[in-house]
C-alpha cells in the first residue's frame, strides 16, 4: 500500500519536471539506442559472413596449388599448379568419407552469343559440382558423366551470364562460343549473389572439366580440387588423409600444394565479425554506463535542489523508507522509460543504416531485453546513491534550506 | 476536566556545537487544553522555533516529557514521530511550503498519501476538495502555487493542514511574510477552525496579531516569562468590515476631489 502511493508520488514527481526528467533520460536513449543499433549491425554482418560461408558448400575440403621452385627461385601460393586429374583419382580411391570431388580448371574467356559478348569466369568441373557447392539449377539441366567422358561441348550459365548474353531470350538449348567453339547451354544455375571476397558467384560459365582441358585451354594440370566430406566431423580426417596422400605421391619432393577445410575459412571470417560486434557492443556498453554517471549525477543535483521539498515530505509524515523508495523509483523510471524510447530509437536507427547502406541489421528479441533491463539496473545502481542521502536529511534543516 | 492535548514538563533543549552549548529551551512546563488558540511571541532567539519544533514532534527534547493527547512521544524513534506528525498534527509555515508547479488539489492530497492507512483515490480528492472548500479555495484546486496569490498559497497549505484532521494545528509565524490584510484574512480562517473546536498554537512577533489569539505565552531566554489570556480580543472578520468601509471612503473621497 506504502509502495503504491510512493510509486503514485515519485510519478507525480517527475511529471513536475518534465523537461529535467527528458535531460536525466536522455544519456539511457542515447546508450541504449547506440547499443541497439551497434550490436543490430554486428550481427548483421556476422549473419552475412555466415551465409556467405555457408555459400561455398556444404562441408567442402579444397586443395590449393602451391609454389613454384625454379632453380631456388620460389614463386607464392598457387604461382603454379601441379595438381593432376591422377591425384583426384586417387583421392576418390583411397581417401575414406568422401562423397563427392571436382577437379577445378579456371580460366576466364571472351565469350559470345547472340551477337553479344561478355568476359567472364569459364571453369571445368565434375558431375558433382553443384553437390559440393550446395546449388541448385533454377532451369535445365546439369550435364552427365558421358558428357564429361566425351568431353561434350556442353554449358551451364549463371544468372549474370544469362543477363549479359541472353537478354530477352531462354538461354535453354541456345549456342554461345567459347574460344569460337559452340558449346550448347543445359542449363542455368540459381543466384548465388557474392562471395565474401567480392565476387560475383553468378558471372560463370561451367563445362566439363575434360572439355576444359581438352579444348579450351589445353592444360594437364587442374586449377584446385574440389572435395566434398560426408559430413563436417569428417572434414578434419578428409583434409588430413588427402595431405599425407598427395605428400606420399610427391615422394620427397617439397610440398607443392595446401589443404584447406570450409570450417576453417569459416573460423577465420567469424573471428573476425566478433571481434567487431563486441568492439561496437563495448563502445555501446561505455556509453550506456556514461549514461548511468548522467541519472546519478542529475539525481545528485536534485536531491540538493529540492531539499525543501524533502523537507516538506518529512514534516508531514514521510518515513526515511518513503523518501529513498521514491528516490529510486523516479531513478527506475527515468532509466526503464530511457530504455525502452532507446530501444525505440536504436531499431529506427538501425532500419536507417539498412536502407540507407544496405547493410544487414539484425535486431534480436534478446538485445532488446537486455538492453532495457539493463538500464532498469543502471536506474537502481545510480539511483540508489543519491536516494540514501535524500532519506538522510533532517527535516528541521531540510525546510530551513534556501 | 478533559485531558490536555499538549502537556509538557520541564523540557529541556541544548544545542551542542564543538565545545560551546546552547541552551535553546531551559525548562518549559505548560498545558494546552483542547479549543485552546494560543500565541507564542518573544525575541528572535528567544527558543520560539525550538519549542515548535518539540511541540511538532520534529526534535527531540533534550530533557523533560511531552505527552501529545496523553501519550508520551519524548521518546519515539523516528519514524514513530513521522506517523504521529503524520495523523495528529498539522504544519503551517511562514514561508507556505507548497510543492511548486503541483496543483492545490495535489499539495493537499500529499498527507493523505503518507497515512499508515492510504484512502482510496476518490476519497483522497474528496477529502482535499472539502479541507480546500473550508479555506475558500475550492474553485482554484487546479492552480498551481505560482498562480496564487501569497494569502491564497498559506490558505492552501493550512488546508493540507487540516486534512488528516490532526488534533493540533502549529505555525511558525504564519503571517510574516504576508501584509496586514491578508494577515487578517488567515487569523480569520484560524478563528474560524478555531470556533470548530481544532485546538491551535501559533507563534508571532506581532502584538496585533497574537490579539486574534485566546492566550498568549511570552518567551525569553528558553523560558516562559509570561502566561496571560488576550484581553480585547479582535476578531478577523470584523476588522475586515472596518477595512473594507475605510477604503471605499477613501475611494469616495478620491472620486470627490477634482
Ligand atoms: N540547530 C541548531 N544548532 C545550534 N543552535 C541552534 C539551533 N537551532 C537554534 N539554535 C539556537 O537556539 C536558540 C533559539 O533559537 P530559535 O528557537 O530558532 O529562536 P526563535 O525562533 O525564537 O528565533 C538561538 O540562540 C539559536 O541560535
Ligand atoms: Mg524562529
Amino acid at each position: 500500500m506504502r509502495l503504491l502511493s510512493t510509486t503514485i508520488i515519485a510519478l507525480r514527481a517527475l511529471r513536475r519536471n518534465k523537461l529535467r526528467s527528458m535531460l536525466t533520460a536522455l544519456g539511457i536513449i542515447i546508450g541504449v539506442a547506440a547499443v541497439i543499433a551497434m550490436v543490430g549491425i554486428g550481427n548483421g554482418a556476422k549473419s552475412q559472413v555466415e551465409a556467405q560461408v555457408a555459400s561455398l558448400g556444404r562441408n567442402v575440403v579444397t586443395v590449393f596449388p602451391g609454389s613454384f621452385n625454379a632453380g631456388g627461385m620460389r614463386g607464392g601460393w598457387g604461382s603454379t599448379s601441379t595438381l593432376t586429374i591422377e591425384d583426384t583419382d586417387a583421392i576418390v580411391r583411397e581417401v575414406n568419407g568422401v562423397v563427392a570431388v571436382s577437379p577445378e580448371v579456371r580460366d576466364r574467356n571472351q565469350i559470345l552469343a547472340n551477337g553479344l559478348n561478355w568476359n567472364t569466369q569459364v571453369n571445368g568441373e565434375s558431375t558433382d559440382y553443384l553437390s559440393i557447392r550446395a546449388w541448385d539449377l533454377s532451369d535445365g539441366a546439369m550435364f552427365t558423366e558421358t558428357d564429361v567422358k566425351g568431353a561434350t561441348k556442353v554449358c551451364v550459365i549463371g544468372s549474370t551470364v544469362v543477363k549479359q548474353l541472353f537478354p530477352d531470350t531462354d538461354p535453354l538449348g541456345q549456342t554461345l562460343r567459347i574460344r569460337n567453339i559452340p558449346f550448347r547451354v543445359l542449363g542455368v544455375l540459381e543466384s548465388k549473389g557474392f562471395n565474401f571476397f567480392g565476387s560475383d558467384q553468378d558471372d560463370t560459365v561451367i563445362v566439363p572439366y575434360t572439355t576444359h582441358m581438352r579444348r579450351i585451354n589445353r592444360r594437364t594440370t587442374v586449377s584446385t580440387i574440389l572435395i566434398e566430406a560426408a559430413s563436417s566431423e569428417e572434414m578434419q580426417s578428409v583434409q588430413d588423409d588427402v595431405t599425407a596422400l598427395l605428400q606420399q605421391r610427391r615422394g620427397g619432393r617439397e610440398p607443392d600444394f595446401t589443404v584447406r577445410n570450409q570450417l576453417e575459412l569459416a573460423q577465420t571470417a567469424t573471428a573476425t565479425t566478433r571481434v567487431m560486434t563486441s568492439l561496437l557492443g563495448a563502445i555501446a556498453g561505455v556509453s550506456l554506463l556514461v549514461g548511468g554517471i548522467g541519472i546519478m549525477n542529475i539525481m545528485l543535483v536534485s536531491v540538493t535542489e529540492r531539499t525543501r521539498e524533502i523537507g516538506i515530505r518529512l514534516a508531514i509524515g514521510a518515513h526515511d523508507g518513503d523518501i529513498r523508495v521514491q528516490f529510486l523509483i523516479e531513478a527506475m523510471v527515468l532509466s526503464s522509460l530511457g530504455g525502452i524510447i532507446g530501444v525505440i530509437l536504436g531499431i529506427g536507427i538501425s532500419q536507417t543504416l539498412a536502407n540507407l547502406n544496405g547493410w544487414p541489421v539484425l535486431v534480436s528479441t534478446n538485445s532488446i531485453l537486455m538492453a532495457v533491463g539493463f538500464s532498469a539496473l543502471v536506474g537502481v545502481v545510480f539511483g540508489f546513491y543519491p536516494a540514501h542521502k535524500a532519506a538522510q536529511l533532517d527535516p528541521i534543516e531540510a525546510l530551513r534550506f534556501e | 476536566m478533559s485531558q490536555p492535548v499538549v502537556k509538557l514538563r520541564d523540557i529541556r533543549k541544548t544545542y551542542r556545537s564543538g565545545d560551546l552549548e546552547v541552551h535553546a529551551v531551559r525548562g518549559i512546563s505548560l498545558d494546552i487544553q483542547p479549543g485552546e488558540f494560543v500565541a507564542i511571541m518573544g525575541a528572535s532567539g528567544s527558543g520560539k522555533s525550538t519549542l515548535m519544533n518539540t511541540l511538532g514532534c520534529l526534535d527531540r527534547p533534550t530533557g523533560g516529557t511531552y505527552y501529545l493527547d496523553g501519550v508520551d512521544v519524548s521518546s519515539l524513534d523516528r519514524e514513530a514521530r513521522a506517523d504521529l506528525r503524520n495523523q495528529k498534527l498539522g504544519f503551517v509555515f511562514q514561508g507556505f511550503n507548497l510543492l511548486a508547479r503541483t496543483s492545490a488539489l495535489e499539495n493537499v492530497e500529499l498527507p493523505m498519501l503518507y497515512a499508515p492507512k492510504r484512502a482510496g483515490a476518490a476519497e483522497m480528492k474528496r477529502r482535499a476538495l472539502a479541507a480546500l472548500a473550508i479555506v475558500g479555495l475550492a474553485e482554484r484546486s487546479d492552480h498551481f502555487p505560482s498562480q496564487l496569490s501569497g494569502g491564497q498559497q498559506q490558505r492552501v497549505a493550512i488546508a493540507r493542514a487540516l486534512v488528516n484532521e490532526p488534533r493540533l494545528l502549529l505555525a511558525d509565524e504564519p503571517t510574516g511574510n504576508l501584509d496586514s490584510r491578508t494577515s487578517i484574512e488567515v487569523m480569520g480562517v484560524f478563528q474560524r477552525l478555531n470556533e470548530q473546536g481544532i485546538t491551535l498554537v501559533m507563534v508571532t512577533h506581532e502584538l496585533d496579531v497574537a490579539n486574534y489569539c485566546k492566550r498568549i505565552l511570552v518567551v525569553r531566554d528558553g523560558l516562559v516569562v509570561r502566561d496571560e489570556p488576550v484581553q480585547n480580543r479582535s476578531i478577523a472578520f470584523a476588522e475586515l468590515a472596518k477595512l473594507h468601509s475605510a477604503e471605499s471612503a477613501a475611494k469616495l473621497n478620491a472620486g470627490i476631489k477634482p
